[in-house]
């Protein structure tokens, strides 16, 4: 019983985060596009090749 | 390079001038000189699209900002510049052709983003809730129990407000009205359950319903975000679709000067500046120039009219060949396609009249539900006299005959429907068009740009010597009149350069070609001996005055139209042809097709009242047309369908939008939605067989909130499996053409 006292309200706690989490991702539009999302990780950046690899 | 982009011929590309002033008028203000233009892409596919498109707008001058959108195939541009950048030709350009979009407000829907909060919250808390619950069940011990039902209670009360709000605003706007529907029983059942749970958690009792009551909510919410979202994707394809009416109208001042203006500007008497390939923006009166009309979208003849000064002409109709000034006749909101939409806001009635299946088994069923409560209460009361207990007993009764499975059971059949025929290439803009194109017993088409297409083509191109058709073909693509585009689609590009082009409106083309002079047109002009001009309607190819060839053009079917016509008739479907085009040319199209039923030369009031007609003898029609003249009649029918290439208007009055060419979309829409009826009832069947087993156990007093949560869960489980079969005996009848195949797009690409 006792543990309940603080696992209880530590789990709704955590599950409140994640909804939390979900609404802002909602807000901030980045369920916008998920097909686009898809997509453009398979595009090439200017800027993103790791420092020091010389790619072939 | 990219998969998916063909390099593309511009045919028919708008002024340039025009086209920027346009992309300012659709775009809208950031503020601080910012401008946000949104355009539709249809031809995005993957992420080498993506980077094509947004490196090549972000090369014009002035553009801020490319944001590329897949799943809407949208391109929201920011740019910053006195005058708009010339978005459309670059992105035709670049291979893509595109099209402007009309700006929303800020581009989210409030309501999709309302129900997926909701969705969220009460999925949150039923969950939590569910979870203390099977504790509960298993036997906690009554402190903790207690300790339990508080913090249930505690989460249970936000999602009843925040998520419950969208059933309780519902019912409570049909209650005003002094009818039912079903979010009427839902509210009541769920607030009776946390009312009484509320009770007996303050009064230490052994039950609580909290679970039951959220996860009711969080079950109708996954039902109806769903549906949303289907119907919401296909209202946005359909608005993608490109924009036929003009935004506004080159006016010509009186200095002589030219200003673009918004349509809702154009007074009275102004004269307008129209180029070949511009539509007319407002009615008028021709005043200097002479053109031919396509007037296909707008009434309903396939064949281009003639207009010359003096001559009135009808807003919605496309100028094919030369540059016209017209005087305006009316303003744009009491033009011919300002009078379509008031014929069509008359003729809605038929629709706003139905009432959908759940709402009507609502209907039938809240009475029975709530009487049969309110006898268990009654009946427990007279017996026993524990009012607590007899209370108790009459909201399990609610609750265990709370429509869940009812309120899923036509939702998902109908999101299981729509996504079957959003795949075939056909959009679905509400449910309750899918229930009402089920019922119908006719299907009137119209016959230009429906049964045809709008565009005449070449007949039999195989008898033309193949030189005398490049030659022909060569000067065609030089002029957007219908016939010419006929004729340059019937040959390949063959490398001929003419020179010296002029077209000649309402006769044809002249050019040369290897010192030679040629002339394209009506045999009266291009023939130098007119004593064989008894055939001046004949299209001709002549070679300095002598004959060389002749061209002869028909309607073409679109693809599957017999195949769609007797796959229809054998449904039991009467077919019946409301044309706007002379008896003579409407009779060519409908006799092969088998069609007895036809009526010609109709007005737009005349296919409303022949409309009418059939519905007072109690037939259910269906409704197929695209043109501005079909509107009216689109809105009047039980349901109606218009093809991708149909007027504005026609695309907003229209249940159904097809995308692609084949007829074969009629016979397919009806299908799946007959199916989806079958569905529908067998759902409702199963939801009554459910509750007639439940019931007695709930009368009888034996329903725990366990049993509660198990049976509610069940019946949901069972009818969205049920709606899934409608999924799993899929035909192949969706284009597999349209998918992009993942090799290819993989073959594509080797070397980057």
């Amino acid at each position: 019983m006792s543990s309940l006292v603080f696992l209880v309200p530590l789990a709704l706690l955590l599950g409140g985060a994640a909804l939390a989490a979900f609404l802002w991702a909602l807000r901030d539009g980045q369920y916008d596009d998920l097909d686009g999302a898809a997509a453009r990780i398979l595009m090439e950046g200017d800027n993103d090749r790791i420092e020091g690899d010389e790619a072939s | 390079m990219s998969c998916c982009a063909p390099p593309l011929a511009l045919d028919g590309a708008p002024d340039p001038s025009a086209a920027r002033q346009e992309i300012r008028l659709a775009s809208r203000d950031l503020g601080d000189g910012l401008w946000q233009s949104d355009l539709s892409v249809p031809g995005l596919h993957c992420a080498a699209c993506i980077r094509a498109v947004e490196a090549g707008l972000a090369r014009l001058p002035g553009v801020a900002q490319v944001r590329v959108n897949l799943s809407t195939r949208r391109v929201a541009v920011q740019w910053r510049s006195e005058e708009a950048p010339e978005l459309l030709t670059a992105l035709a350009g670049l291979g893509y052709p595109g099209h402007l979009f009309e700006s929303e407000a800020d581009g989210t829907d409030p309501e999709r983003d309302r129900l997926i909060r909701a969705l969220a919250v009460s999925g949150f808390c039923a969950m939590n809730i569910m979870l203390l619950s099977v504790s509960v069940w298993s036997g906690a011990e009554p402190e903790t129990r207690r300790a339990f039902h508080w913090i249930s209670g505690a989460l249970a009360l936000p999602c009843l407000i925040y998520a419950g709000r969208i059933f309780f605003a519902s019912a409570w706007a049909v209650l005003r009205h002094g009818r039912t529907n079903m979010d009427v029983p839902i509210s009541i059942g769920i607030c009776l359950a946390f009312a009484l749970s509320l009770y007996d958690t303050i009064h230490d009792g052994p039950h609580a319903y909290f679970d039951a009551a959220t996860s009711l909510i969080f079950f109708l919410l996954i039902g109806r975000a769903l549906d949303h979202l289907m119907h919401e994707k296909a209202r946005a394809a359909v608005r993608g679709l490109m924009r036929l009416a003009p935004r506004g109208a080159t006016v010509l001042g009186v200095e002589g000067g030219r200003t673009y203006l918004p349509l809702a500007e154009v007074a009275l008497g102004m004269r307008i500046a129209l180029t070949a390939g511009e539509r007319v923006p407002v009615d008028g009166v021709v005043e200097e120039g002479a053109s031919e009309l396509d007037c296909a979208i707008a009434t309903g003849e396939s064949a281009p009219r003639s207009v010359s000064p003096g001559m009135a002409v009808q807003a919605g109709t496309l100028n094919l060949s030369g540059p016209l000034t017209i005087r305006a006749t009316a303003k744009a909101e009491s033009s011919f396609l300002a009078e379509m939409v008031r014929l069509m806001e008359a003729a809605e009635g038929g629709r706003a009249r139905y009432r959908r299946i759940a709402d009507r088994a609502a209907a039938l069923y809240s009475p029975v539900v709530h009487a049969t409560a309110l006898i268990a209460f009654i009946g427990w009361m007279a017996a026993t006299g524990d009012w607590h207990r007899a209370i108790t007993i009459a909201i399990a009764v609610l609750i265990i005959t709370c429509p869940c499975a009812l309120g899923l059971a036509v939702p998902i059949v109908q999101v299981v429907a729509s996504r079957r025929l959003f795949e075939a290439g056909i959009m679905v803009k509400d449910g309750s068009a899918i229930e009402r194109i089920a019922e119908i017993d006719t299907v009137a088409f119209d016959k230009t740009g429906t049964l045809t297409y709008g565009q005449p083509q070449l007949i039999d191109p195989a008898s033309i010597p193949v030189r005398e058709l490049a030659i022909a073909a060569a000067i065609a693509r030089r002029s957007s009149h219908p016939l010419s585009r006929a004729i340059a689609a019937a040959a390949p590009e063959g490398g001929l350069v003419p020179a010296k082009i002029r077209e000649y409106p309402g006769l044809g083309v002249e050019a040369e070609l290897d010192g030679q002079h040629y002339r394209l047109g009506r045999a009266k002009w291009a023939l130098a001996d007119e004593t064989r001009g008894g055939q001046e309607n004949r299209t001709v190819l002549s070679r300095d005055g002598a004959l060389v060839a002749r061209f002869a053009f028909a309607e073409t079917l679109r693809p599957q139209a017999h195949a769609a016509i007797d796959s229809l008739r054998v449904d039991g479907l009467a077919i019946i042809v409301l044309s706007g085009d002379r008896p003579a040319a409407v009779q060519v199209i409908a006799g092969p097709l088998g069609i007895d039923e036809v009526s010609a030369g109709l007005l737009p009031p005349g296919k409303v009242e022949q409309l009418a007609a059939l519905e007072a003898k109690g037939r259910k029609v269906l409704m197929v047309g695209d043109g501005l003249n079909d509107a009216p009649a689109l809105a009047a029918a039980h349901a109606s369908m218009a093809p991708a290439s149909a007027a504005d208007i026609g695309r907003n009055a229209a249940d159904f939008v097809f995308l692609h060419d084949g007829l074969d979309a009629v016979p397919v829409a009806v299908a799946v939605a007959r199916a989806a009826g079958r569905l529908v009832r067998q759902n409702f069947a199963l939801a009554v067989l459910y509750n007639a087993l439940a019931l007695p156990v709930a009368i009888a007093g034996y329903v725990t909130p366990l049993i509660a949560a198990l049976a509610m869960s069940l019946s949901s489980i069972l009818v969205v499996a049920n709606a899934l079969r409608l999924d799993a005996g899929r035909t192949t009848s969706a284009q597999p053409s349209l998918r992009q195949p993942l090799g290819l797009i993989l073959a594509g690409e080797p070397g980057e």
